[in-house]
């Protein structure tokens, strides 16, 4: 073998190989390209939304009244609470990581498989807060009148509360018909109708004097402004034209649906990375316990799927700040 | 790497708790704030924004800083490593925010002042 090596002369120079260059592994190295660049992935969507709401600066739902559920506490207005919690508990998950890698540094194997096993739940954990809040927002919690111009219309009673359709719609015997498949040769399937129909909110708004259409538009003290009763019934008659109920990617209770798709992708796309990095991690784990990395003499991978969480976090304390706090 | 970072990692559990304190302690203070919504935090402006949002801004930076520092070991690596991430990374997003937001925020006065109606 030694005849075939050919002796450059620079073995143990800068670019005779065999160095780590910025004393980073190669493996690790990799793992920061990628985190940079998925980094300025995230910017950039977190910027896009930054641009709409600069663009619809004036008429964008207010995140306290958008995520204001927790868990068992049924109507009861809790801004914050839940989302502070997720919070809490992927920081959590950070913090069983990093103590995995730190264990793995002094080859302490079960040390490293406990806080593992850690880091594995906290994520799924998390990955399930995000599905409950998720579900919240689709579902949607008062309904509110789509308007001619693309916007909405919401209903308070005079002391400001928000009424939802429910309390105040009347129902009639109206000619409202699902069309299903069997009704016709190409027919596939309609859109699902609202619970309500326009007509029937527009009736039940008229029949209840202490109700008052609130729009989108922020005022000076940056809450959304309340018509008079005359304006409003003036403008649900004339602007409004159908009903919208919770949120998805065309329609959005809250405001622009503009706010409903930016929540959607971009904490879509943070939980398919906590997703991802949820297998990884369970990957890793189970090489930690069949004592791959025993043998091998060193916790690198550990090291490295543990850049990877923490990316993950770090990315969510910007998603935190920008959806709810801002 | 494991020879060389096995003698200079013995308490490091210690700072990764500390670390873990200090990050929800400022997002506890940020929820707190962004329950309360001090007046005069939400009705002082600076550079088109309020003080409050600047204080959120600022404290999610903070966070962001002690994870990549701490958690995410950038602190004990080779300083031209970190300089490599962490300015990459604060140009790029620094230009893309500026340009986009400065749209977004022309867009709106258009919207505003120009002659056209987009509520009807």
């Amino acid at each position: 073998m030694e005849a075939s090596v050919v002796r450059t002369g620079t073995e143990g120079k800068a670019w005779g190989g065999g160095n780590e260059p910025l004393d980073a592994s190669y493996g690790k190295m990799m793992m920061w390209f990628f985190i940079v660049s998925d980094a300025l992935t995230f910017s950039g969507f977190l910027a896009a939304y930054g641009f709409s709401r600069f663009k619809y600066a004036d008429i964008w739902p207010i995140a306290d009244e958008v995520f204001n559920h927790f868990p068992f506490l049924h109507g009861v207005d809790a801004p914050m609470y839940y989302v502070a919690l997720m919070t809490f508990i992927l920081i959590f998950s950070s913090v069983t990581m990093v103590l995995a890698v730190d264990a793995g540094h002094h080859l302490n194997k079960a040390k490293v498989t406990f806080y593992m096993f850690l880091t594995i739940i906290g994520g799924l954990i998390f990955l399930g807060s995000q599905a409950w809040e998720w579900s919240n927002f689709i579902k949607g919690e008062y309904g509110a009148v789509s308007t001619t111009g693309g916007n909405i219309l919401q209903f308070v009673d005079n002391e400001g509360h928000r009424v939802a359709l429910s309390d105040f719609a009347i129902p009639e015997a109206s000619e409202r018909i699902v069309h299903e498949e069997n009704e016709g040769i190409w027919f596939e399937s309609g859109a699902t109708l609202p619970t309500y129909s326009i007509e029937e909110v527009t009736a039940g708004f008229a029949a209840n004097e202490d109700l008052y259409v609130r729009t989108g538009v922020l005022n000076e003290e940056g809450e959304k402004t309340i018509l008079s009763r005359r304006e409003s019934l003036q403008k649900l008659e004339t602007e409004g034209i159908g009903v919208v109920e919770g949120a998805n990617l065309t329609q959005n209770e809250y405001g622009p649906p503009l706010f409903a798709d930016f929540f959607f992708f971009i904490t879509g796309f943070h939980g398919f990375h906590v997703l991802s990095g949820v297998i990884i991690n369970i990957i890793i784990f189970f090489n930690v316990i069949v004592g791959t990395y025993e043998r091998r003499g060193n916790y690198e991978m550990v090291e490295k799927v543990g850049l990877y969480w923490h990316f993950v976090d770090l990315v969510w304390v910007f998603v935190f700040t920008f959806f709810y706090l801002v | 790497m494991a020879h060389d970072t096995a003698h200079h990692h013995e308490s490091n559990t210690k700072r990764i708790w500390s670390v873990f304190i200090i990050l929800s302690v400022v997002t506890l203070v940020e929820v707190v704030l962004g329950i309360i919504k001090p007046e005069f935090l939400t009705d002082t402006d600076l550079v088109n924004m309020s003080l409050l949002n600047w204080i959120f801004i600022l404290l999610t930076l903070y966070k962001a800083y002690l994870i990549a520092w701490a958690f995410m070991h950038l602190e004990a690596e080779n300083k031209w490593l970190r300089r490599v991430i962490v300015w990459t990374a604060i140009f790029l997003i620094l230009y893309l925010v500026f340009i986009l937001l400065n749209e977004g925020f022309y867009i709106y006065e258009v919207y505003n002042e120009g002659y056209m109606s987009w509520d009807f």
